[in-house]
């Protein structure tokens, strides 16, 4: 234990204070670890505000969901009738919950946005991996934290919606019928299900979030940040004080950089909450303004726009997919054979694993294999750290056509998006079973075409011009 | 500290300890875990449902809730009846063998996949996922429906197509044929909808 320090003699009432509670509680040295003596790197781009803006749209998604608990009722005969109350009777009821929902169309397109920014600049690897995975962690409990919230208002898409995403685990063979009955807590999506999803909603996976989050913060900045240039700044510090040259602290250039990027923000967010807060039908869906109605279906039932490009690839899992997925483990299969090097009992493994494979793959139904296949996206960013081979961090310093790729990569992203948010049709099919295999050959392709290429000379230091 | 003698008594009964924390966590959990099965009361609610089937006409359909999904009782025209057979070939599973999805109980498993020919029993839930299809009775050629259609059900979700027995046409999104909830006939014209034991 460290010695109790005394404030200097004569010391202003104020540093007393801090004194005292510098004792018994590390408050300075946390301000200076992670605010004014943490230093992030000097040539950040527009690209690096999206984590505090997420950070902020948490809390507003926090803030206004205390404030709507305080009138919801999560039960089946009267949930629709209160969101209705909050949005005609509570006073500005309306605003907090218009908030809450653009707050979740805005989290998403913030969210998307970081994650495209650690791509862009490999912000991901080492030593960064934990920081990656812990926010993989954040867009898992996102994505459950927005399912489960879209039941709530018990409109005709929330009830079928879910009605098909819990259907979803009923393909799982063997247990699927049982673990959809076990997630539903009755036979169908019931007042059991809305009540079960609104205490995740608003206490398990909040408080999961909130321990991923300040694991992402803790993991970033023991390692420091990245940035454009993928360039470790830590590598040259000033001799005499140990900072890095090219690190500036965080309070308060970045938080003033930071509050200036909540403001445009704001902006955009308060645009849209008092002139489209139904996001012309995407954050909003307009089936959603009818009460849940267990014995009708709509006739397009469609997810909110941000889960549509992982919809689309389930969609697109059918038995002809399976054929190609079966095809894509036989030609691997047979390269790794002629061409893997492997000896004899690698030959007998490799011919092992994919003949067991390709009866698995034709034993189950297509339907499963969708399931797969969505999870299967979301999973593998995960992995994303270990795939990419590149020699640079940055894009920046990649050939020229590893941009063209990334660029392929974001329409086929937003164009599953946009054809998972229509009723299917067999060109959009094609399309977004075309999707699909770029998607996964993106990744799973990685760690050979990253490495492809002429690669440009990374400088020692970063790329900085002040203005 | 670390230049201490490991005590490997100490040890075992450390991790014998931590062994026995564990498993008794492991059966504090299953409390847990079986609260989120349907209760007693959803269960109670789950329990058969009887119908009176008796102001049914021919070609008409009623629907009964039954675990809150639609349970379709359709009385079939014998035009309807003759047509079954013949479209065998161009089913998915024509004998309701398959037992993926939900197994057809075997007093169903023939081509009108009911116990008694005329009365057609199944919940009206696609085995896609999860919508209700709406009635398209009506033979001939109509949108969305191949020109030969000899009447049946048609989902609107994901467009997959049944015949009026409830079976799905080949090369269509939903994996199998619309689910036979176990029935019995109380009499000519009671029905008992979630239960098949011989009373």
């Amino acid at each position: 234990m460290a010695e109790l320090q005394t404030a200097p003699a004569g010391a202003s009432s104020g540093k007393k204070l801090l004194t005292w509670v510098d004792n018994r509680f590390p408050l300075s040295k946390l301000y200076n670890e992670h605010m004014a003596q943490y230093y992030a790197p000097k040539n950040f781009n527009v690209w690096y505000v999206f984590g505090s803006l997420a950070l902020f749209v948490l809390v507003i998604q926090i803030l206004t969901g205390i404030f709507l608990t305080m009138h919801y009722k999560p039960d089946a005969t009267k949930a629709f009738a209160s969101v209705e109350y909050i949005m005609r009777d509570v006073p500005w009821g309306w605003l907090i919950r218009y908030m809450h929902s653009t707050g979740a169309s805005a989290f998403f397109i913030v969210v998307y946005l970081h994650m495209f920014r650690g791509m862009m600049y490999g912000s991901y690897r080492t030593p960064r991996e934990l920081v990656w995975l812990f926010g993989c962690g954040i867009f898992l409990c996102l994505m459950a934290e927005a399912f489960m919230g879209y039941l709530l208002p018990w409109g005709q898409m929330s009830y079928w919606g879910a009605q098909v995403i819990v259907n979803l685990f009923s393909a799982v063979p063997f247990i699927g019928p049982d673990l959809a009955l076990l997630i539903r807590g009755d036979y169908v999506v019931g007042d059991a299900t809305l009540n079960r999803f609104f205490s995740f909603h608003v206490i398990a996976v909040p408080l999961v979030l909130l321990g991923l989050v300040a694991a992402h913060l803790i993991a970033l900045h023991e390692v420091g940040s990245s940035n454009p240039d993928g360039v470790e700044i830590k590598a040259t510090k000033n001799e005499k004080t140990g900072h890095p040259i090219d690190g500036i602290p965080f309070h308060p250039f970045y938080t003033v950089h930071d509050i200036f990027a909540s403001a445009v923000f704001l902006f955009v967010f308060c645009a849209v909450l008092f002139f489209a807060p139904e996001g012309g039908g995407y954050f909003l869906e307009p089936n959603n303004f009818i009460e849940a109605n267990p014995l009708k279906t709509p006739l397009h039932i469609a997810p909110v726009w941000y889960f549509t490009p992982f919809y689309s690839m389930l969609r697109a899992t059918t038995d002809i997919m399976v054929y190609v997925f079966m095809g894509v483990v036989f030609v691997g299969g047979l390269l790794a054979i002629l061409r893997g090097g492997f000896g004899t009992v690698g030959k007998v493994v490799i011919t092992a694993l994919a003949v067991g494979a390709l009866v698995v793959l034709k034993a189950f139904d297509a339907k499963f294999w969708g399931v797969v296949v969505m999870g299967g996206a979301v999973i593998i960013l995960f992995f994303l750290p270990w795939l990419d081979r590149s020699p640079v961090k940055s894009i920046r310093y990649r050939p020229g056509w590893h941009k063209i790729v990334y660029g392929l990569f974001v329409v086929f992203f937003l164009v599953l998006g946009y054809l998972g948010s229509t009723p299917p049709s067999p060109a959009g099919n094609d399309i977004s079973q075309l999707g699909t295999i770029l998607y996964f050959g993106f990744f799973l392709l990685m760690p050979w075409w990253s490495r492809l290429g002429t690669f440009k000379p990374v400088p020692e230091r970063v790329t900085f011009h002040a203005h | 500290m670390s230049d201490q003698k490991i005590d490997g008594g100490k040890r075992t009964w450390i991790i014998a300890s931590g062994c026995a924390g564990a498993v008794g966590a492991g059966f504090v959990a299953v409390p847990f875990v079986s609260s989120f099965e349907p209760s007693e009361r959803e269960r109670a609610a789950g329990a058969a449902v009887e119908a009176d089937i008796s102001a049914l006409k021919p070609g008409e359909k009623m629907t009964v809730a039954w675990r809150g999904q639609p349970v379709w009782i359709v009385r079939r025209t014998p035009a309807q009846l003759a047509e079954l057979p013949k479209l065998d070939k161009e089913l998915a599973d024509p004998k309701s063998e398959r037992t993926n999805f939900k197994t057809t109980p075997p007093y169903a498993q023939n081509d009108w996949r009911s116990i008694k020919p005329e009365y057609l029993v199944v919940v009206g839930i696609c085995s896609h996922l999860g919508c209700s299809p709406g009635d398209k009775f009506t033979t001939g050629p109509q949108p969305s429906l191949p020109d030969d259609w000899e009447g049946g059900f048609l989902c609107p979700c994901h467009g997959s197509t049944f015949d009026m027995s409830g079976r799905v046409f080949k090369d269509k999104p939903a994996p199998d044929n619309l689910e036979v909830p176990p029935h019995m006939y109380l009499s000519d014209s009671r029905l008992l909808i979630g239960e098949d034991k011989k009373a």
